[in-house]
């Protein structure tokens, strides 16, 4: 996917996009309704970032039913472990340089 | 192009988001203050009013060590739900101070991770009681105690679970020297809450 020249990922400019890779990042599994509450934004808001992460294969989706409601979980993927990491790493070197 | 401000504060972010999904952090710490002074007052009342004070393993033969063992469970229940209910209640507040829900997937996992232990040590403790072994329950009480803080220190702070360690420490000492078990538990469930509750007062609600 599209990389800037500095390293850093385009699919995390998103502050949403980068906090839902960090709630991720330290949770096996997280449901739609806890994300929603972590991040503070509306459904459609968080579901078409949602999205786009899954369409980037960066996360995985879990579909199940509780009580007969349907519950989606998500996960991180491997590629997106990995994309995650490289922006972490992008984003201390551009820190540095610049001091 | 983003500047340099940008990227500390999206490093700033993930740190927050990280340590917000992962840990429950409306503990307060007059939570604790507050516990150890129910279980000081629950220690000099078995003490002095109900003579509970085990100094051997097992009372079978002799009878009851207390006028009234009854009486004691009866008060170290209240202690418990004093406690828990203060704790519950304060966190309420915390969390609302904080914009925060009590009750979210964090909350969930730090008490299933508490339960396991306490739970276990709850039911082996009344066996221990039905089968007279009086002389090991206060220490056993500190022991899973210590456990089940230790075990859910990963997801709140890490005080926690040092308070942990410390509280398993003084029941297994409790444990070899059963005559001063009523002294351990309160040094354990009095002293040692009041001291963590002023630290995690100070460290982190100033």
């Amino acid at each position: 996917m599209k990389i800037s020249i500095d390293g850093l990922h385009k699919a995390f400019e998103s502050r949403i996009r980068l906090g839902i890779m960090s709630a991720l990042a330290v949770n096996d599994r997280i449901d739609f309704s806890s994300l929603k509450e972590f991040l503070e934004v509306t459904d459609g808001n968080l579901a078409s970032h949602l999205k786009a992460l899954e369409k980037a294969a960066f996360i995985g989706v879990e579909k199940s039913f509780i009580d007969r409601k349907p519950n989606t979980k998500y996960f991180m993927t491997t590629e997106g472990k990995k994309a995650f990491n490289y922006h972490l790493v992008a984003l201390e070197k551009l820190i540095k340089s610049q001091k | 192009m983003k500047k340099e401000q940008d990227y500390i504060q999206d490093i700033a972010e993930i740190r927050s988001m990280m340590e917000r999904s992962s840990k429950f952090l409306s503990l307060s710490g007059w939570a604790g203050i507050m516990a150890g002074i129910y279980a000081l007052l629950g220690a000099y009342i078995a003490y002095t009013f109900l003579n509970f004070d085990p100094d051997e393993l097992f009372y079978i033969s002799s009878g009851s060590p207390s006028s009234g063992l009854l009486e004691v469970i009866l008060l170290a229940f209240i202690i418990l739900i004093l406690a828990l209910g203060t704790a519950v209640f304060l966190s309420y507040e915390r969390a609302g101070k904080r914009n925060e829900k009590l009750w979210n997937p964090t909350a969930k996992k730090l008490l299933v991770n508490i339960m396991v232990p306490l739970v276990v040590g709850g039911i082996l403790i009344f066996f221990m009681i039905t089968k007279g072994l009086i002389g090991l329950v206060a220490p056993f009480s500190l022991l899973f105690y210590g456990l089940a803080l230790f075990n859910a220190g990963k997801y709140t702070y890490q005080e926690v679970k040092i308070l942990g360690l410390i509280e398993i420490i003084l029941g297994l000492i409790g444990s070899w020297f059963v005559e001063y078990g009523l002294l351990f538990w309160a040094l354990g469930f009095g002293v040692v809450h009041i001291i963590y509750g002023i630290h995690m007062n100070f460290k982190y609600e100033k």
